[in-house]
């Protein structure tokens, strides 16, 4: 551990809970048109206008963009063509499993000479590379791009409780539902296609799903695969909304009534559910009529059978409507090759007109406040409407992706995952199995010396798992 | 032509491949054990191997991967055997034979995988075809982490179609070692086809099916992605472990002591199959 993970550590303090709600609540009323009200100086002008010079920068060398994200073989292609086809330089978009991405850029690191360019991943994944120190402050490229305006919580996460900013934000994300016309003739009694958008709770849920499977078979679905993002359903849906925390109600009350609820509901899903990476090809075959996921393994469904499926906000339980807004950077490695071409790469896939083709092309939501254009596609317009839905729920409760755990952030995961695991799938008793997770988690916390992050309160030194 | 007069030229030839083995395999090697034995701060501890051996999953991927070996090789032998005999009969066109055979070791093992998962999912081949035969009116669902029996059914199909041509070409190999005269005599005193494989070729054959044997459960130990492929999270082995600790949890101390303790395995079934297989040479040593 160099002195730079302590820094981080030791200084972290990320309070923004109260802020937070402006976060993805912001981009997402800016994404269905209004315009944000507490920043209107600088959004005012912000609109889709080109009122950008162009940025200088040493053209000739080719940037190695590195990205964890957009890895399926089309969303590459349309980053390749699309997104970056008006990007003055020319661009090596490469994109990467997190394990060979991790090791390419620590490799290149150790050896002192770099080759890559600009890296685009998660916050998680930004995290461990953040506590060795492999990422260049980028703070005055952030000054230089004021004419665009961040949202303010990515801005504070990318700097991971330090000074330095350390990734730029890149796109947002969330995650929603989306389910077959043909099963809402099973929703429960008192809700139809329209509350399901504003009212439906886990309950629900569960009792719409029973239904299905009593004419139709197991057709709800969750990614619970080896890509799948099932702990995130339990971090940011699940736990919040039943719990009003995560941490530090890990093993309460609450928490036994959610497992049981997913323990009565998981009858009901489709056992390969185990096998999903994503839910776009079991909702598009037909075998899951009922799923969770995130927008962008959501997407290729809702483009493909627009009139066929229809998009809505996650359930709501007894203290809210959890959700979770996720968030990509941009960050450029200590030793990139040509510092000029990454930031002016950069400076390219923040500009609004870039961050609308994204949303349109790959349907990750810009990180830039303003107006979007209303020419987005059926596909795209759906999800659009289930995240606004869910962001301007009066229920909403948001929660923020794990923060300060830097290399802990694969260990925190696998707690959740190995919890479903033991209750759901090997069937063991949930009290017992939950107290001896919460070890486990209790000691990933430790090790991670983080205190609480949002929706849990805060925390006088390590978050303490109850 | 005696050592002496040869000098260091042989020594000298070894030189490249030795030096490449060392680079490449013993050096890696070296340092995935260090790693194994340190913390994540670099001392010296068996911290790892206690998070390993503590592991809700370590005792699942254990047992999962010696069933998959018991289940499989017997499947696997008895199949390259079969195939290797009709190689090796010289039938018209046996060539033809031995390339059609030979196809699935230009597969890699994920694309293996994903091939057998388009086969067996809810949606798949498998299921259309019941489905239009009448013998199902709504898909089966095979790959059902409830069903473990089913799991480890695809599995093996799987790794019996990737990974038998491996085992018969080792044979075919041994099975042209074996000079004509054995059989003719064999033929001489009537015996049966089947007596000629039991008293003769396979006694012949114990060379080849050592190797084969050595080899195919090292590989066995390894395999990983035809089960993540098919079985996704309904199923884990130990090289699944150890890939979902380097690249999930990003801990390659956890990960090289899953890598070390699938070494040990191998290194104790290779032991196994020397001490039970012994050749001519070695028995009468």
């Amino acid at each position: 551990m160099n002195r730079r993970n302590d820094a981080v550590l030791g200084t972290r303090r990320i309070s923004r809970r109260d802020t937070l709600r402006f976060g993805f609540g912001a981009a997402g009323i800016a994404a269905t048109g209004g315009l944000i009200a507490h920043r209107s100086a600088n959004a005012a002008g912000g609109g889709l206008g080109g009122r950008w010079a162009p940025w200088p920068h040493q053209g000739g060398e080719t940037i190695v963009f590195l990205s964890t994200q957009l890895r399926p073989v089309e969303e590459a292609e349309k980053m390749r063509n699309t997104i970056l086809a008006d990007f003055e330089g020319s661009v090596d978009f490469i994109p990467e499993d997190t394990g060979p991405f991790n090791d390419r850029i620590a490799a290149e690191a150790e050896a002192g000479e770099g080759t890559i360019g600009v890296i685009g991943a998660q916050h998680g994944d930004f995290a461990a590379l953040a506590a060795r120190g492999y990422l260049a402050d980028l703070t005055d490229l952030l000054q230089e791009l004021s004419d665009r305006t961040f949202v303010e919580d990515y801005v504070q996460l990318g700097k991971f409780g330090g000074e330095e900013q350390l990734y730029i934000p890149w796109m947002q994300a969330t995650y929603i539902m989306v389910a077959h016309r043909e099963a809402l003739q099973y929703l429960p009694e008192g809700l139809d296609e329209e509350s399901l958008r504003t009212s439906l709770t886990y309950e629900q849920l569960g009792e719409w799903v029973r239904n299905i499977n009593e004419a139709e078979g197991q057709k709800f679905g969750l990614p619970a695969g080896e890509d799948g993002l099932l702990h995130r359903f339990f971090q940011g849906y699940a736990y919040p909304s039943f719990t009003g925390g995560v941490n530090t109600t890990f093993k309460s009350e609450a928490a036994a009534q959610m497992w049981q609820w997913l323990k009565d509901t998981w009858q009901y899903a489709n056992p390969q559910s185990v096998t999903y990476g994503a839910m776009d090809e079991p909702l598009l075959s037909g075998e899951v009529w009922v799923a969770w996921d995130h927008v962008a393994r959501l997407i290729s469904a809702l483009r493909e059978r627009t009139d066929d499926l229809i998009a809505f906000p996650a359930p709501r339980g007894p203290q809210g409507l959890g959700f979770m807004p996720v968030v990509a950077g941009l960050a450029i490695p200590k030793n990139a090759p040509d510092m000029e071409a990454s930031r002016a790469l950069i400076e390219y896939l923040t500009r609004p007109e870039v961050q609308a083709t994204t949303l349109r092309e790959v349907a990750f939501f810009p990180v830039i406040e303003g107006e979007l254009p209303g020419d987005l596609p059926p596909g795209v317009q759906q999800e659009v409407d289930a995240v606004q839905a869910t962001t301007s729920d009066p229920q909403a409760l948001p929660s923020l992706l794990p923060v300060g755990l830097g290399e802990q952030d694969g260990a925190y995961n696998k707690v959740f995952r190995d919890t479903f695991q033991a209750i759901i799938l090997d069937g063991n008793d949930i009290q017992q199995t939950l107290e001896q997770q919460a070890q486990n988690l209790q000691s990933v916390l430790d090790a991670a010396g983080a205190s609480c992050w949002a929706p849990d309160p805060e925390s006088e030194g390590v978050c303490q798992v109850g | 032509m005696t050592a002496r007069r040869l000098g260091w030229a042989p020594y000298a030839l070894l030189l490249p491949s030795l030096a490449f083995l060392a680079l490449f395999f013993a050096v890696p090697m070296v340092r995935a054990f260090g790693l194994a034995f340190q913390d994540a701060d670099g001392n010296w501890s068996l911290e790892s191997w206690r998070t390993m051996f503590s592991d809700t999953e370590f005792r699942e991927a254990l047992v999962t991967t010696l069933l998959l070996i018991v289940i499989i090789i017997p499947v696997q032998f008895a199949i390259a055997l079969a195939m290797a005999l009709v190689v090796n009969a010289r039938l018209k066109g046996a060539g033809f034979w031995l390339y059609i055979y030979a196809i699935p070791l230009g597969i890699s093992e994920l694309a293996a995988g994903i091939i057998w998962f388009a086969i067996f999912t809810q949606q798949g081949w498998l299921n259309s075809i019941l489905e239009g035969l009448g013998i199902l009116d709504r898909p089966f669902i095979f790959l059902n982490y409830q069903n473990r029996g089913w799991l480890i059914f695809t599995v093996v199909m799987a790794e019996a179609w990737r990974a038998t041509s491996i085992i018969m070409i080792i044979l075919v190999a041994g099975l042209q070692g074996i000079p004509r005269d054995y059989l003719e005599a064999a033929d001489v005193f009537g015996a049966t086809f089947f007596q000629k494989v039991r008293r003769v070729i396979l006694p012949m054959l114990r060379p080849s099916v050592q190797v084969a044997l050595i080899l195919r459960t090292i590989l066995a130990f390894q395999a990983f992605a035809v089960v993540l492929a098919l079985t996704g999270r309904g199923m884990t082995v130990l090289a699944s472990e150890a890939y979902r600790w380097y690249s999930d949890y990003r801990n390659p101390h956890v990960a090289a002591a899953y890598a070390g303790f699938i070494l040990l395995l191998s290194v104790l079934s290779t032991l196994l199959f020397l001490w039970l297989l012994p050749t001519r040479e070695e028995q009468f040593r």
